[in-house]
């Protein structure tokens, strides 16, 4: 069969299509897949950690086996799911899509990350179940230097999938400044884009001071060097400077594009121009700037001085800033918009409740006599909790929403998207509030044992980590159903304006047929659009200055 | 029901046992009621748009609408004053929780896995429980034996970092009595998580008894605690000596008095006398205050801050000292302020000349020679963390300021 340029990029079958392409929508999804493998993953260790919690004595899984079970978790979800899922996977789907290109800069690039996180992911895996790692997701010195189990192949593992991290930003930054379709300034591409560029630019430049850091703990683990050991001349606080000042940025390595795939969302349903287009791409690297100058509000209660406290301190609260003129920007385009209450805007909306909250409770733990009782507490697990499972993983599920029959071609049981997202909002609610109400209490992070007056709060918790479970798993049924048996999805069912819409649903191969140039604006919903639903003809948003093959 | 306990409630909040922990509480309070106000308010005008401009047809088109700037303007500066107002309240706040008062109690707390361990001045030490008297401001130097540990005492709102190789402090001033629980906060290993200790608060006469040996009830109490809940506990112990008295017998054996005076005079390295809390300067131009941490780093790396005039050749005691001994040594500096105390050891041959004091101001006499033996002194030696402990509680009140007290005998 010959190939035509408006084949579906789906078309090809067999594995050594898959495991060899170089087509960025088809690495998009080979990290989806691994990514959601992660969150699986991740998730069962969740779920084990809050059943060991319904008592106040170490039952289930003793003290050591938690311990473990709270690294593995960390670690997962950390550097397995939440950085690499949505820049990785829905960014390498669409941002190529988005400003009309055929492909990233570097497609060959762009395969080995996928390989090389695969090896990261591996390494890192099997060095945990293997070696019984149990220092945390942080790896702090001196603890990790002093172990009996074997943190160096997670520190490799980790390492590893740096690269693939920086490898990945590189490409996105140089397919955005190289690769935009004839006509399309930086500030006509779509919001999503900015993000995932503002993400790369952070991968980019913090992920190597990630690199240096596991290594110097690497050689300090092996070689016993001794550069955090202060007996002999090491400091362990360094450690922490050096490991927050990457994982600070790495937490708007995990929200960034979450907000970018809520610009897109919010203004599909709500048919309507962002508010200000300006103030969500630039607020994106105010965030992504001052993010590399806050690392130090991990440190408050670490011994250093008053000054430094402040300086920091103000700085933290300087992101909450940024993330409000966000949040106003997106409420405000709601304003007179023509809002259809699907399921990606019931997440939008989830969002928009969890990250708030979570967010302001961040401006709170910046508040740096406050976090003295915070910090290290349950208040804090239940804060960035709210960020990154309240904000990314409901911004992610957004987008496996509103880009599924982009991706597939299919279309979901809105029936059941639905109340499946209901029951993750509810879910998420019931099993993180608790733990805020905990931290109050005193209740410290990473405890097996704990005082048996926490006890209710804890059952509460626990019980909604299991509607969590059944929402999120009525979403994978929900998906994995619409995946086979799901019918076919109209060319652009919510009316979007977006670029991502104009091309086919699965889109060509190589994305456009010919080469696009857009000559509506992505958000513009002043002209009347004709239906595009059902109709093929019609399939593309006006204006298309090309001629659309689809089907 | 008072307003603040109401909220308390609300909120799961532990007992304020300090007034830093009701400033913290009220700030709490203020900072968290208004951003969840905030938060429900946005959640509610999107909830609000989401209803009033549902779709009703299939869609049309949408007008563009441009953000109003003042109004964006207005609502950034609102909430950007509203965080400064906070910061600022936090920063005077944060402060507090860093600059311990003069004139504490103090208490060496060492962490390691998996217990507390306190030391008292007077040489007691105890692991998994604390006590302090009521009313007091406490100050604990903190360090750690292994890995990172922290203290945590929800009831005062207190949490420091206890790290190897490095003192931090923290302070308190109880204000009533009881029994407090204090967590582990920095994940250190397996029995993490069972950590714990108790800060046991005594009234006056109870504080008394326990100084006396005895056992109060509240004591008992926190025993009691430690073995329902299974975490490490010893009971407080007599140790022969002061800690002071075991840090000069340390530094007795580790010849430091070969090069350190601790009468004023400045031999091969700078004299101890009056040496803790001052402010020194080193031969790199910077200024250091003597404190426990800069004392012991001294000790261990010295060449890295040599104070301004001295010759950099005194050899590293790392692996040499132990930590304990360490923080002895540290302790017998401390002792030495004002009153020069009667050495116990043979000083190495110095030669000593008597001169009148000149300035006896706390802190600020840095060159003030005395004769080693002094008659007057002795009286004093025995037992001073003792002697001020008893001024402090007001039992010994003849001699208000034991310090005074021994200025006047040597005049």
């Amino acid at each position: 069969m010959k190939a035509e340029p408006g084949d579906s990029y789906l078309d090809e079958k067999s594995i050594k299509s898959w495991l060899l392409t170089r087509d960025h929508k088809r690495i998009g999804i080979l990290f989806f897949v691994a990514t959601g493998l992660a969150l699986v993953l991740g998730g069962v260790f969740a779920l084990i950690l809050r059943l060991e919690l319904l008592t106040p004595r170490a039952t289930l899984v003793g003290q050591t086996a938690y311990n473990r079970l709270f690294t593995l978790h960390g670690v997962t979800m950390v550097w397995l799911f939440l950085i690499p899922s949505i820049p990785a996977a829905f960014g390498n789907f669409l941002l190529p899509i988005m400003i009309g290109a055929r492909d990233v800069a570097f497609p060959r690039l762009n395969l080995a990350s996928f390989y090389i996180y695969l090896l990261g992911a591996i390494v890192t895996l099997a060095g945990m179940f293997v070696g019984g790692t149990d220092t945390g997701w942080t790896f702090y010195v001196p603890y990790s230097s002093e172990t009996h189990t074997s943190v160096f192949p997670v520190l490799l593992g980790v390492f590893i999938l740096g690269w693939s991290t920086i490898i990945t930003g590189v490409n996105f930054i140089t397919t955005v400044h190289t690769m935009r379709t004839k006509g399309m300034k930086l500030f006509d591409m779509p919001l999503f884009v900015w993000t995932i560029y503002g993400t790369s630019i952070i991968q980019v430049l913090a992920t190597p001071v990630l690199a240096i850091t596991l290594s110097l703990a690497g050689i300090d683990a092996v070689f016993n060097w001794g550069i955090f050991d202060p007996a002999r001349g090491g400091d362990p606080v360094l450690y922490q400077h050096l490991f927050w000042f990457y994982s600070h940025p790495a937490v708007y390595i995990m929200i960034l594009p979450a907000m970018g795939v809520i610009s897109e969302v919010v203004c599909t349903f709500s048919h309507k121009n962002p508010l200000s287009y300006k103030a969500i791409a630039i607020s994106t690297f105010g965030i992504a700037f001052v993010g590399f100058l806050t690392w130090g509000h991990h440190m408050f209660t670490a011994g250093m001085s008053a000054f430094d406290a402040g300086a920091f301190g103000v700085l933290s609260m300087l992101v909450a800033i940024f993330s409000a003129i966000k949040v106003f920007t997106w409420v405000g385009t709601m304003y007179r918009g023509s809002i259809s209450l699907e399921t990606p805007m019931l997440y939008v909306l989830a969002f928009l409740f969890l990250f708030v909250f979570g967010g302001m409770t961040g401006v709170a733990v910046a508040t740096m006599s406050l976090d003295v009782h915070w910090h290290d507490t349950y208040f804090v697990v239940a804060h960035f909790h709210f960020i990154m499972v309240g904000g990314s993983l409901t911004a992610y599920l957004a987008a496996l929403h509103y880009w599924f029959p982009k991706v597939t071609g299919k279309m979901y049981r809105e029936k059941w998207a639905f109340p499946a997202a209901l029951l993750v909002f509810g879910g998420f609610v019931i099993t993180f509030v608790p733990q805020f109400l905990l931290g109050n209490m005193g209740m410290p992070r990473r405890y097996a044992n704990y005082p048996e007056h926490m006890q209710t709060l804890h059952t509460i918790s626990t019980a909604g980590s299991w509607a969590l479970l059944g929402g999120l798993g009525m979403t994978l049924i929900n998906i994995l159903w619409a995946v086979r048996y799901g019918r076919q999805a109209s060319p652009n069912p919510w009316w979007s304006a977006s670029y991502e819409w104009y091309t086919a649903n699965p889109p060509p191969k190589h994305n456009w047929v010919g080469s696009p140039s857009f000559e509506r604006g992505c958000y513009d919903y002043t002209q009347s659009a004709p239906d595009p639903r059902g109709s093929v003809s019609v399939a593309a948003p006006p204006n298309l200055s090309q001629e659309v093959v689809s089907g | 029901m008072n307003v603040d306990q109401w909220l308390r409630e609300l909120l799961f909040l532990p007992e304020a046992a300090t007034e830093f922990a009701d400033g913290i509480d009220q700030l709490h309070f203020f900072v968290i009621s208004v951003t969840m106000l905030g938060s429900a308010a946005v959640f509610m005008a999107a909830l609000w748009f989401v209803i009033r401009y549902r779709r009703r047809a299939e869609p049309g088109t949408t007008p563009a609408v441009k953000a109003s700037k003042p109004l964006e303007f207005s609502l950034i500066a609102l909430l950007l004053s509203l965080f400064i107002l906070w910061w600022v309240i936090g920063f005077f706040q944060y402060i507090g929780y860093a600059t311990p008062p003069r004139g504490a109690e103090e208490v060496y707390v060492t962490g390691k896995q998996w217990m507390w361990k306190f030391s008292y001045p007077d040489g007691r030490a105890s692991v998994g429980v604390l006590v302090v008297p009521v009313d007091r401001d406490v100050r604990l130097i903190l360090t750690s034996r292994d890995v990172i540990h922290s203290f945590y005492a929800p009831a005062f709102r207190l949490k420091q970092d206890a790290l190897p190789g490095r003192y931090t402090t923290a302070w308190f001033r109880a204000r009533e009595q009881g029994v407090f629980d204090v967590y582990c906060a920095e994940y250190c290993g397996v029995s993490h998580s069972r950590m714990w200790a108790s800060v046991v608060v005594l009234k006056g006469a109870d504080y008394e008894r326990w100084l006396e040996g005895d056992e109060p009830q509240l004591v008992a109490d926190a025993t009691t605690r430690a073995a329902v809940e299974g975490y490490e506990f010893q009971r407080v112990g007599q140790q022969a000596s002061s800690m002071a008295e075991e840090g000069r017998k340390a530094a007795s054996e580790n010849g430091c008095f070969a090069c350190h005076t601790i009468d004023g005079q400045p031999h091969i390295g700078p004299t101890w006398q009056n040496l803790y809390g001052r402010t020194v300067s080193l031969n790199d131009g910077t200024k250091v205050v003597a404190d426990e941490e800069y004392l012991t780093r001294s000790m261990m790396e010295p060449l890295q801050q040599v104070v301004d005039g001295f010759q950099p050749v005194m050899p590293t005691y790392l692996g040499t000292l132990s930590q304990p001994q360490a923080a002895a040594i540290v302790e017998f500096i401390k002792s030495l302020k004002d009153v020069p105390p009667k050495p116990k050891v043979a000083l190495p041959q110095a030669s000593v000349t008597t001169r009148e004091p000149q300035l006896l101001d706390e802190g600020a006499a840095p060159a003030i020679e005395y004769a080693a033996t002094r008659p007057a002194t002795a009286e004093r030696d025995g037992e001073p963390a003792r002697a001020e402990r008893k001024a402090a509680t007001g039992t010994q009140t003849a001699s208000e300021h034991p310090t005074d007290a021994g200025k006047e005998g040597e005049r």
